[in-house]
């Protein structure tokens, strides 16, 4: 009379036992899903923690751009106090090479051997130059010197004719795409170009800056985007983010890709290269409604200025306007004195630079972050540009009657993220940019009068998915990584904090004390206690025996005899000082001679108040003279200091300098 | 005077809660405005040490959500919800051999292993269903691939491991 069921077959038990049986089942599932859940949580969070680190840890760099800045400034404006010696380093630092030869001629000199088997290009540029392209870049073969120039000669040329800001209309028949930062990241804009079309007059896209650096085919990728844009200069729309900036490419990785792919022009390169990010678009503006730039706005950000400016005089986020205060004639002599010897090519007036107030509305523009709170602030995690807030937003959005501003500029974990009440967009679109698993990237499609479409993606190496659970441990590693290093390029300072507070010397501190001083020497706003277990040892009571976080690390001195206290302050700088050695290594040669080198040192150690004594200083680079014929190749003496992990297999390959 | 003390190291014990609290809260405040989004407080909560279940999480929601709800979690109402929860010790993991006992309720004939499908039966059908994705999540670092099921003692001490 019962309808057989599952529980009743091949059970000769009564119902009561039945039901307890399901009843225990039902317990043990409650138990495991609890389990899993609070397993699960906790994974995501490591993985948003190792985040954390990774964005805290790079705004920290791009902080010290504000300091590098601000030493270029100070030398340029001391440079009557440089003695003798020094005029030529000076002029090394800010002259910009003469302009020799013209592109006829010089493209003219170059040879395309026989044996050259990659893609070559056929001026007028077609899509067919773009297949071209992608295909051989697909095979990792390498565009020739030749059609690089040939590349940005044109785009340079082409450029010049737009205005700051693109202005494009969509329809419901024809979407725009809008692609953020790639970063060097070729794999990223082959997957978008494979999911979303190739570029071409019904399939328009921009490209919202930062294409370039930290990812190792930046050059590929601007190759792209460039011949792409000359052959639809109307539907492929560039802006120009903060990493198109000579600069920049110097310390992120560019400059050296360049070099090292192109051994023999890469000099020349550079230098088109140089003019070709001044002549990028700042912005476009969609429908007249949305605003797409790079990074976002202050409450000053005056866009009928920005449409007026003469773009293309903004070199570099570290080459602020020179003042011209005090009286002005003289100043002007003198610095027109300095201006011939140093080189740029002005004739005695400030015509080749923005004003203060001009440059400033362009550093707003590729520099700014959005943020919860109202008002505006300057950044000061990144040390340029500033915080905006909703209110903000909505002001600069009212006065020009805009609707939205789609931006990039952030890695965000799902590859983009929206705020101040869904007017403002973030797009980024390198995915894994930190770390393999770390995010994925993001690409909005839109046409007037419907809602944004997003379209996430996530490049894996591995041809399986690998659980969550050993990715996070990736980038968790990673990232603890990361922030040794930090520690231990602090490790004076920090000592030094720690023993203020451990009155008794007893060599431990409470958690709060730990975390206090963590904060204030690394300057990292991180959640410290949870990140404690993995940086130091904590004894039953909570406290934190202080010292074990420098246990398993621990920078390699180059030379034996040479106090602590320098090898840590070179390692700290050694990125401004890769910047500052490749600009006066203006024949990128690798060589600079002692002479230069020791002065440059005085000088960084002026401005930036280092403590370390000259002969400190001149002992060590004695011995490390590796040629011992007076010149220092300095991309040796950067790579001498390098932090080993004690549980390494990997060698120092490891470390990231640029 | 033992008042004294246990009221001074209750204090004490509060201000680092408060502080841990705020650390795990800011790690999900995207905007830096002070709220988060209602739906990573169960994260939150978990990432914190405690487990509660899908409906002490229900409840626990309800207790720190704004009178109308806004989809947002503020920060001070969160707090002292968050403090409490950490004084009491409520919500206590599930110790691993727990965690053992309940996959062998699920395995009577004690094979020392479950199917692919019986797991997936048990936990979508079960106590509090997992969604496909948590499902999903699960298996891909729970599944032996060849034998397309689950040992589940070598999985809980892969899992404990992993956590310290």
């Amino acid at each position: 009379m019962n309808t057989p069921n599952l529980e009743d077959m091949g059970c000769g038990t009564s119902s009561a036992t039945k039901d307890k049986k399901s009843e225990k089942a039902l317990k043990a599932a409650l138990v495991i899903q609890n389990w899993y859940r609070g397993y699960s949580a906790r994974l995501k969070t490591r993985q948003r923690y190792a985040l954390t680190i990774f964005q805290s840890i790079e705004y920290a760099d791009e902080q010290g751009q504000l300091q590098l800045s601000n030493f270029f400034s100070f030398m340029l404006e001391n440079y009557t106090n440089v003695p003798e010696k020094e005029p030529g380093l000076v002029t090394r630092l800010f002259g910009s090479s003469i302009q020799d030869k013209d592109r006829q001629d010089y493209l003219g000199l170059i040879e395309i051997p026989d044996s050259y088997c990659g893609p070559r290009l056929q001026f007028p540029l077609t899509f067919t130059d773009i297949d071209l392209l992608i295909e051989a870049f697909k095979q990792q073969q390498i565009l020739h010197a030749y059609y690089v120039l040939e590349v940005l000669f044109e785009t340079k040329k082409v450029l010049q004719q737009m205005p700051n800001f693109t202005h494009t209309n969509t329809s419901p028949s024809k979407e725009i795409t809008i692609c953020g930062d790639l970063h060097g990241k070729l794999d990223d804009l082959f997957l978008i170009f494979y999911k979303n079309g190739l570029p071409s007059v019904t399939n328009p896209y921009v490209f919202n800056g930062d294409f370039v650096d930290r990812g190792k085919n930046s050059m590929e990728i601007l190759m792209i985007l460039f011949v792409s844009f000359l052959v639809y200069p109307n539907d492929l729309h560039l802006n120009r983010g903060n990493h198109e900036d000579f600069m920049m490419n110097m310390r992120y990785g560019f400059t050296k890709e360049i070099l090292h792919k192109y051994k023999l022009h890469g000099k020349k390169i550079l230098q088109i290269l140089e003019e070709v990010y001044t002549w990028l678009p700042i912005g476009t503006i969609i429908d007249n409604e949305v605003l797409v730039i790079h990074g976002g706005i202050s409450e000053s950000t005056d866009l009928n200025l920005l449409h007026r400016i003469e773009r293309n005089k903004m070199r570099s986020v570290l080459m602020p306007p020179i003042p011209m205060d005090g009286d002005r004639a003289e100043k002007k002599n003198k610095l027109g004195t300095a201006t011939v010897a140093l080189g740029i090519r002005t004739s005695g007036s400030f015509s080749e630079q923005l004003t203060k107030q001009e440059w400033e509305q362009v550093i707003d523009i590729l520099w700014s972050d959005p943020r919860g709170k109202r008002g505006c602030y300057p950044n000061t995690n990144r040390g340029g540009g500033c915080y905006f807030g909703p209110d903000i937003t909505s002001k600069i959005l009212n006065k020009y009657q805009l609707k939205m501003l789609v931006r990039s500029h952030e890695c965000k974990p799902e590859g983009y993220e929206i705020c101040h009440d869904g007017k403002v967009i973030t797009v980024f679109s390198a995915s894994n940019y930190y770390e393999e698993g770390s995010n994925r990237g993001a690409y909005i499609r839109m046409s007037s009068g419907t809602t944004p479409r997003f379209f996430q993606y996530q490049i894996t190496k591995a041809t399986c998915f690998r659980p969550l659970y050993q990715r996070v441990n990736a980038i968790e590693s990673s990232a603890i990584r990361m922030l040794k290093e930090r520690m231990i390029s602090r490790k004076t300072d920090l000592i030094r904090a720690f023993q203020l507070q451990d009155r008794n010397k007893s060599g431990k501190l409470s958690m709060g004390q730990w975390a206090f001083s963590m904060e204030n020497v690394l300057g990292l706003n991180l959640p410290w206690r949870s990140l404690s277990s993995h940086l130091v040892t904590t004894d039953k009571d909570g406290n934190i025996d202080y010292m074990s976080g420098f246990q398993d690390v621990h920078i390699q001195k180059p030379v034996k005899e040479v106090q602590s206290s320098l090898i840590e302050t070179v390692y700290r700088y050694r990125s401004d000082l890769q910047i500052i050695f490749n600009i006066i290594d203006s024949d990128h040669s690798g060589l600079i001679s002692m002479e230069e080198f020791r002065s440059m040192w005085r000088l960084f150690k002026s401005h930036y108040s280092v403590h370390i004594d000259d002969s400190q200083f001149d002992e060590l680079a004695e011995r490390m003279d590796l040629n011992k014929d007076g010149s220092i190749d300095f991309n040796e003496f950067l790579k001498a200091f390098y932090v080993v992990h004690k549980f390494d297999q990997l060698n120092k390959s490891d470390t990231k300098l640029a | 005077m033992a008042d004294d003390r246990d009221r001074d190291s209750t204090e004490v014990a509060v201000a680092e809660f408060h502080k841990k609290i705020k650390e795990a809260f800011e790690v999900f405040d995207h905007e830096s405005n002070n709220t988060v989004d209602v739906r990573e407080v169960g994260t939150i909560i978990r990432s914190l040490g405690c487990c509660p279940s899908e409906g002490e999480l229900h409840d626990l929601i309800a207790e720190v959500e704004e009178e109308e709800p806004t989809g947002y979690i503020r920060f001070e109402k969160f707090l002292p919800v968050m403090t409490e929860v950490l004084l009491e010790r409520r919500y206590r993991p599930i110790p691993e051999d727990i965690l053992l006992r309940a996959f062998e309720v699920l395995d009577p004939a004690k094979r020392g292993f479950l199917s692919k499908d019986e797991l997936i039966k048990y936990m979508t059908e079960e106590g509090e269903p997992f969604s496909q994705e948590e499902m999903e999540e699960m298996l891909s670092a729970a599944i032996d691939p060849e034998s397309n099921s689950i040992h589940y003692k070598d999985y809980i001490t892969m899992m404990v491991i992993d956590e310290n």
